[in-house]
């Protein structure tokens, strides 16, 4: 591995609501630098881990630790220090909707740094420029198509120049073209940047386009980590199901048979 | 069988309410917290942000709590005139209007209209925040949600409120003069004489602590309605329901407590 240092590293996390268990021993290393992308289906805890990771969600056992601190016993200020050097993009982009696009991108960097007005204006329109949206400044998100809505909140994600930028389904309901577009954006922040990123997505295209290294999750374990090309190769029959989008399988979309008559019947 | 459920869901219904409870005073503690300490601590919201609220809490309420203040002197003074006027004290219609509106009627329906206007669209607000994870990416952005968003709120209706409370009293007084004078036919002067003579001071602040009492009520409630709301817009309108109703019950709830504490203890 030609980076050396650790930006995330999770250690036998588990987290149960009520009786489900939905991350059931997960245990990931992810390199500063790196492309990482979580895969698996809907309801596989993909975005459960990822809510753990950036510390909005605690985990009943395990932990977290994000740029060499452990994340799970930390006071709020000491929180806040971290969070400051992460970055997310939400899945509906959740943008502000009482605030103008340059307002969401220059909350963060208005309420923990003293910069100047004009200082602050250049920033949001360099961060603008960078996902290719500037002079849209001053409008209001319910102005703006999904696709630039993401765009917008991967702007205010970077806004405050993070380490680390966490993806929640990044192309999810985008055309293909829009979703081309947010992929190099992801790749151009990480080469131009050197920024780690990490992306959980259940979109194929999207995976192979961006990741330098993969994992699996299923039913709250990681059933496989790898490069691309590992991935494309390997011999795990969930893995090769997953790829395929083969409704049968060792994965299961429709309960057994005989459970379908015993209820039917019942 | 039925005993059995019936007993349970009782249990249910207060372990429930506890619950809830506990946490609307613990989201009341974290507020009164940032409210006091963020100024020290360099953590306090912008005084834009309270402005805005404050623009949206009070003036944008002054026509409502106008008519309604006003409207409800004009029926005190019609409803007791009637009755005064068969004992010939058609002028203690200025004492019953100026007193029931300083101490009961002025604080509890101006807050009860304020928890329809306000706690409603604070709830609205910041559920849909919740649900669009707006709540969620300003903690990702290191900015504490109780302190960016609560606070503003809260201040803004604490110190609001207790205006429109004054401002209701006024207008309350004000349309009893009119029935006193125009329809009564009672003398201007002796009339605002009578309704200052038997007003005491503790009527007003007791009907000010009232007010500032129910500030609380609306705010937490709304504030806590919105940021534990779930599922879409439709939980989006069940919170908002929820907030106005459990506003309402505990604005009454709360003024039954004041008013046995101010006027039937040894205070």
């Amino acid at each position: 591995m030609e980076h050396k240092e650790t930006a995330v590293k999770v250690e036998n996390l588990v987290r149960r609501f009520g009786e489900r268990t939905i991350l059931n021993g997960i245990d990931l290393e992810i390199k500063k630098g790196e492309t990482f992308v979580i895969m698996g289906g809907s309801g596989c805890g993909k975005s459960t881990l990822l809510r753990h990771m950036i510390g909005s969600l605690k985990p009943d056992s395990g932990r977290v630790s994000l740029l060499g601190t452990d994340i799970t016993n930390l006071t709020e200020d000491e929180m806040d220090a971290i969070k400051k050097k992460v970055g997310m993009s939400f899945q509906g982009s959740a943008l502000f909707d009482s605030m103008t696009v340059g307002e969401n991108v220059s909350l963060a960097l208005r309420e923990h740094t003293k910069l100047e007005e004009n200082v602050i204006n250049i920033m949001i329109k360099m961060k603008l420029e960078l996902v290719g949206l500037s002079g849209f400044e001053d409008l209001m998100p319910s102005q703006l198509s999904g696709g630039m809505k993401k765009r917008v909140g991967l702007a205010r994600a970077i806004a405050m120049d993070p380490e680390i930028i966490f993806y929640d389904e990044p192309t999810a309901g985008l055309d293909p073209i829009v979703a081309g577009v947010i992929d190099k954006l992801i790749l151009d922040l990480s080469k131009k940047l050197s920024i780690t990123s990490i992306v959980v997505t259940h979109d194929m295209g999207s995976v192979f386009r961006i990741a330098d290294r993969i994992a699996m999750l299923y039913e709250g374990k990681v059933v496989e980590v790898g490069t691309k090309d590992e991935i494309k190769h390997s011999k795990n029959p969930l893995v090769k199901q997953f790829l395929a989008g083969d409704p049968d399988g060792p994965i299961k979309f429709f309960q057994k048979s005989d459970d379908y008559l015993e209820q039917l019947t019942k | 069988m039925f005993f059995i459920e019936f007993i349970s869901g009782i249990g249910r219904v207060v372990l429930g309410t506890v619950e809830h409870s506990k946490r609307v005073f613990s989201l009341f503690r974290e507020t009164v917290y940032w409210s006091v300490i963020g100024p020290f601590k360099k953590k306090f919201p912008k005084p834009k942000s309270i402005f805005e609220q404050m623009v949206f809490v009070g003036v944008k309420s002054i026509l409502i709590v106008f008519f309604v203040g006003l409207f409800t002197g004009i029926v005190i003074a019609m409803q007791s005139a009637y009755q005064l006027a068969k004992l010939g004290g058609a002028i203690y219609v200025a004492a019953m209007v100026s007193v029931s509106m300083v101490r009961e009627l002025g604080p509890v329906l101006t807050s009860l209209v304020v928890a329809g206007r306000v706690g409603a669209a604070i709830t609205a607000e910041l559920g849909t925040m919740k649900v669009s994870e707006q709540i969620e990416a300003l903690d990702t952005l290191a900015l504490n949600p109780i302190r960016f968003l609560v606070v503003p709120r809260f201040l803004a209706l604490l110190l609001m409120l207790p205006c429109l409370v004054l401002f209701s009293d006024i207008m309350g007084i004000f349309g009893g003069y009119l029935v006193g004078v125009y329809n009564l036919g009672l003398n201007s002067h002796r009339y605002i004489d009578v309704s200052f003579d038997f007003m005491a001071w503790k009527d007003i602040w007791t009907g000010l602590i009232k007010s500032v009492t129910f500030a609380t009520i609306i705010s937490m409630i709304g504030c806590y309605m919105g940021l534990n709301t779930r599922g879409g817009a439709e939980g989006v309108g069940k919170a908002t329901t929820v907030s106005v109703v459990t506003s309402f019950v505990l604005i009454i709830l709360f003024d039954c407590i004041l008013t046995g504490l101010f006027y039937f203890s040894n205070m």
